[in-house]
């Protein structure tokens, strides 16, 4: 039992958000362990993007903990910058890149360091840094569009960028909100690969709406519905759970169009 | 105990002004994220408009009906403000929505060209417009004395706030305005006319602040840069009441009026001001976004 | 970054940049004194137009209260020379308004090092209290904007309430000499400029630092997504206090200079109007380009003391029709103009993403 305990990066304890009334998300409990790549599923309005928002600080939940690393320190009482320092990164579902700066620029700022005003004065680009960022931005297919301003790249080109920053800023946890939506078969592979590829270090959140990407990908799932903790498994037995199956896979056409339209 | 009352009296009347000031302010910003300076130039529009029924009254009308002229100002000075509203928002604000920084300089520079107008017009020097005698003296209450003018200007922005509430909350096109302010795309999908529903929202703003230039021609004399002594302080109503609700400006002008007599009652006006100025800002310590705020679930906004 | 080449377009920068501050240094040999007095306010000007740059340009924060800041240094140097002038005795509007002794907080600005250090740190700290009780509450856009316009009321109420304190509606005038040199005589004027003109190349070069350091990066992050720059560990309102508070340390500077130019301070130079024209000063000439805010004031304030004196009503016309060009029509100033040559610019293919970059909204 201690040894699972030390195992656990992220624990949250019945959270519940308030939003003036409508409770988005109701005594909701996730334990996520290290090195782990959990899918968050369920149908629109399930409470799956309020539970990154809470667990980056977004959103403040009324009521409950969310415990983060080895220290367990309770980060709801954080601020959004400081979740961030301590180690949880997030990608929101569109992308936001900072459009008047390079793709160079981007990476330079995303990258991990210390973010205080005047290090931040004296930062110099060190031979090292420059080839972490050249590396990334070989990665994500870039290298070429380095002096661009990130605000000229295509949808997906943005997407990438921000997975980039997302990955040089080195975070114990990342939270993925649709990382796949607007790519194209190619690319869901990749990122899919990916995502497997950066489990080996550290421990990922996505939140998807792409069946079949998480087929493919997921091997332990959470099924959200109404802001409660549906079931959770791996995907097999989710997809055999009759309800499930009645709040979601009833749905799954709904998602999928909606998928395509986004 | 009486000055206390005294105080609060004109309290009352001084936040009476700026929230019918600040109405137009409040509403615009909800609905088109617009800053319009200028709208203390259409306080003094409202307000020279006021000036210039009187001395048609008092030239071509007999002197018995000269008391009944500014009945007539209140209805004109609307109609002004208004049609310069509706002009001001087809020929230059809606190039700005969504832009309140820009919206607020490129406004000023109207607010500018305003001011010189009505300084070529009228002269530099500020004019008298000459209440009407049903208007003088006062209510006794004990040993207060209430002015007339002073109860008239909150009788008038007691109606006018109805006559604003009925329309936002009770007609057509205020749910229009109501939607369009809540989710612009979704009601241009549902078919509103969002264009014309800012451009009305805007010309009626507009046309208030013009009302409220012509209940300023009670208090004292009136000059080309009239606008300017009350737009900031409006503007404060919005910050501290919050965007998109009546309510919000209502408790905003109370509590900014309120202070303001309050306070340099107690103190001096310069260091009146300053004492409401950390007490808005303390208050803002409280609830950044003002008294009511809007959520919104984009990340940047 | 390792050593970077020197491009032909660094080059003619390069040259440019010394060409432009060979000139100002020698202007003293082709200019009569009136015009290098104007010339030396104008560039006291430029350098309230380079911290509000930093700021509007840079980080997306508009200030309409740097009136404010530039009349504290203002009244930080004037308050020395007048107490200089006074020999010793009370200052005459002091004694007119029935004052016996020197207020206590008076007193230190008896020394030079002083008054010239409060005259930068007083603005500097005050932006900092304002800025750490908006920015860190995520106050912004129009509503700090409107906060700080407030601040330039209640501040010009307070110095024209405050006669015993401050000199009220005249403000402060009367004093005529530093360290025993008449400041009208040509030869002080002189140098006097020389010292604007390099106060003005040092915060040129300070700002421009700060531009390309990864502190200006990141305030160019928290411009185009606050939020954003906050989820990935940047306090924004940490940078944005620190930023507001330097540009409003310029500002105080600037007013130190101004009063040595120009002899008097008052209510009148920190109120809404100066303060709104400083921000059309950086507009015009082209937020987010150093060079432009530079240029834009000189360029105004020349137009103005050109035109004002015999047109003053066209002037003000003039000047309401310029925010609504710049704004509506050029929101990148007379710099986004010229930078729409494109053999000027190096990145050609950056140059189709730049038209996706918008100022933001709030």
């Amino acid at each position: 039992m201690k040894e699972q305990m030390e195992s656990v990066i992220l624990q949250c304890d019945e959270v519940t958000v308030d939003f003036d009334g409508f409770k988005a998300v109701q005594g909701m409990n996730l334990t996520l362990a290290r090195g782990e790549l959990r899918f968050l599923i369920g149908p629109n309005g399930a409470g799956k993007t309020t539970m990154l928002d809470v667990i980056c600080g977004k959103t403040k939940p009324a009521v409950g903990k969310v415990l983060f690393g080895g220290s367990r320190v309770d980060i709801t009482r954080k601020k959004e910058h400081q979740i961030a320092e301590l180690g949880i990164g997030r990608k929101f579902q569109t992308p936001s890149i900072f459009a008047s700066l390079t793709v160079y620029e981007n990476f330079e700022i995303a990258m991990k360091q210390n973010r205080g005003v005047f290090a931040a004065m004296r930062a110099k680009l060190r031979k090292e840094d420059a080839e972490r960022i050249a590396a990334q931005l070989d990665m994500v297919g870039l290298a070429d569009k380095a002096q661009w301003r990130a605000g000229g790249l295509s949808h997906g080109e943005k997407q990438w960028l921000e997975i980039g920053m997302m990955l040089l800023q080195e975070p114990e946890i990342l939270l993925l909100d649709e990382p796949v939506a607007g790519m194209t078969d190619n690319e869901t592979e990749k990122t899919g690969e990916l995502l497997q590829e950066i489990r080996k270090k550290q421990s990922i959140v996505v939140v998807e709406h792409d069946m079949e990407f998480v087929r493919n990908f997921a091997s332990f799932v959470t099924v959200m519905h109404e802001g409660k903790l549906l079931k959770e498994g791996s995907m097999d037995e989710v997809q055999r759970d009759d309800r499930v199956a009645e709040v979601y896979l009833g749905k799954r056409r709904d998602a999928d169009a909606s998928r395509s339209t986004a | 105990m009486d000055v206390i009352i005294l105080q609060l009296f004109n309290g009352f009347s001084i936040s009476s002004i700026l929230l019918l000031i600040a109405l137009g302010l409040s509403i615009t910003f909800g609905l088109m994220k617009v800053i319009n300076m200028a709208h203390g130039e259409l306080i003094m529009i409202g307000a020279y408009t006021a000036y210039v029924v009187q001395n048609l009254f008092a030239d071509y009308m007999p002197a018995s009906m000269f008391g009944w002229y500014f009945a007539l100002a209140i209805p004109v000075s609307f109609a002004v403000a208004f049609v310069f509203g509706l002009v001001l928002e087809m020929g230059l604000i809606r190039f700005l929505y969504g832009r309140p920084l820009d919206s607020l300089l490129a406004t000023w520079g109207v607010g500018l060209m305003l001011q010189q107008l009505a300084r070529s017009i009228f002269g530099a020097p500020n004019v008298g417009v000459k209440s009407p005698a049903w208007l003088d003296g006062g209510m006794t209450v004990g040993d207060n004395v209430f002015p007339y003018k002073r109860l008239f200007i909150i009788g008038l922005v007691l109606v006018c706030l109805l006559v604003m509430y009925l329309y936002i909350y009770r007609s057509h096109p205020g749910r229009r305005m109501r939607a369009v302010m809540q989710n612009r795309e979704m009601a241009a999908c549902l078919g509103i006319s969002t264009r014309r529903v800012d451009a009305t929202t805007f010309a009626i703003g507009s046309g208030i602040a013009g009302i409220a230039g012509c209940a300023l021609t009670l208090i004292g004399p009136i000059g080309p840069t009239i606008g300017t002594y009350y737009i900031v302080d409006a503007f404060m109503v919005v910050v501290l009441g919050g965007v998109g609700k009546l309510v919000g400006t209502v408790f905003g002008a109370l509590g900014i009026g309120l202070s303001n007599t309050l306070f340099e009652y107690w103190t001096t006006a310069s260091l009146g001001k300053v004492l409401v100025f950390l007490c808005i800002v303390a208050f803002l310590q409280w609830k950044p976004s003002g008294f009511v705020a809007m959520r919104s679930r984009s990340l940047d906004n | 970054m390792p050593i970077r080449k020197l491009s032909a377009q660094r080059l003619w920068l390069l040259a440019a940049y010394t060409a432009a501050a060979a000139l100002l240094f020698c202007a003293p040999l082709m200019l009569s004194d009136f015009r290098l007095n104007l010339l030396a306010k104008f560039l006291a000007y430029a350098i309230v137009a380079l911290g509000l740059d930093l700021i509007w340009g840079y980080t997306g924060i508009l200030s309409l209260g740097h009136g404010v800041f530039f009349g504290l240094g203002g009244y930080a140097m004037a308050m020395y020379l007048k107490m200089d002038a006074s020999g010793g005795k009370l200052p005459d509007f002091m004694d007119w308004s029935g004052l016996t002794k020197l207020p206590w907080f008076w007193k230190p600005f008896e020394s030079l090092p002083f008054a010239i250090a409060a005259g930068i740190l007083l603005p500097a700290l005050l932006a900092l209290i304002l800025g750490f009780f908006t920015f860190r509450n995520r106050i912004r856009g129009v509503y700090f904007t409107i906060l700080t316009q407030a601040l330039v009321i209640i501040t010009t109420t307070l110095f024209i309430g405050q006669q015993a304190y401050t000199g009220g509606t005249n403000g402060l005038t009367g004093y005529s000499k530093l360290f025993g040199f008449s400041l009208g005589s040509p030869e002080t004027k002189r140098w006097l400029y020389w010292v604007t003109v390099a106060l003005l190349i040092g915060a040129f070069l300070l700002c421009r630092f700060l531009v390309k350091s990864r502190f200006g990066k990141v305030l160019r992050a928290i411009r185009d997504g606050e939020n954003r720059a906050r989820f990935i560990g940047y306090n924004p309102a940490i940078y944005q206090m620190v930023a507001f508070s330097f540009s409003a340390g310029l500002a105080g500077l600037a007013g130190m200079l101004f009063v040595l130019h120009v002899g008097i301070i008052s209510p009148s130079m920190m109120g809404i109007v100066p303060s709104i024209e400083m921000v059309l000063w950086v507009a015009i000439g082209g937020r987010g380009t150093l060079a432009g805010a530079v240029i834009g004031a000189v360029l105004l304030n020349y137009a103005k003391s050109t035109f004002s004196e015999s047109y003053p009503n066209i002037w003000i016309l003039f000047m309401g029709a310029l925010f609504v060009v710049v704004v509506v029509f050029l929101p990148k100033g007379a710099a986004g103009l010229f930078g729409q040559f494109k053999w000027l610019r190096r990145r050609k293919a950056a140059d189709e993403g730049a038209d996706g970059v918008r100022y933001p909204a709030v």
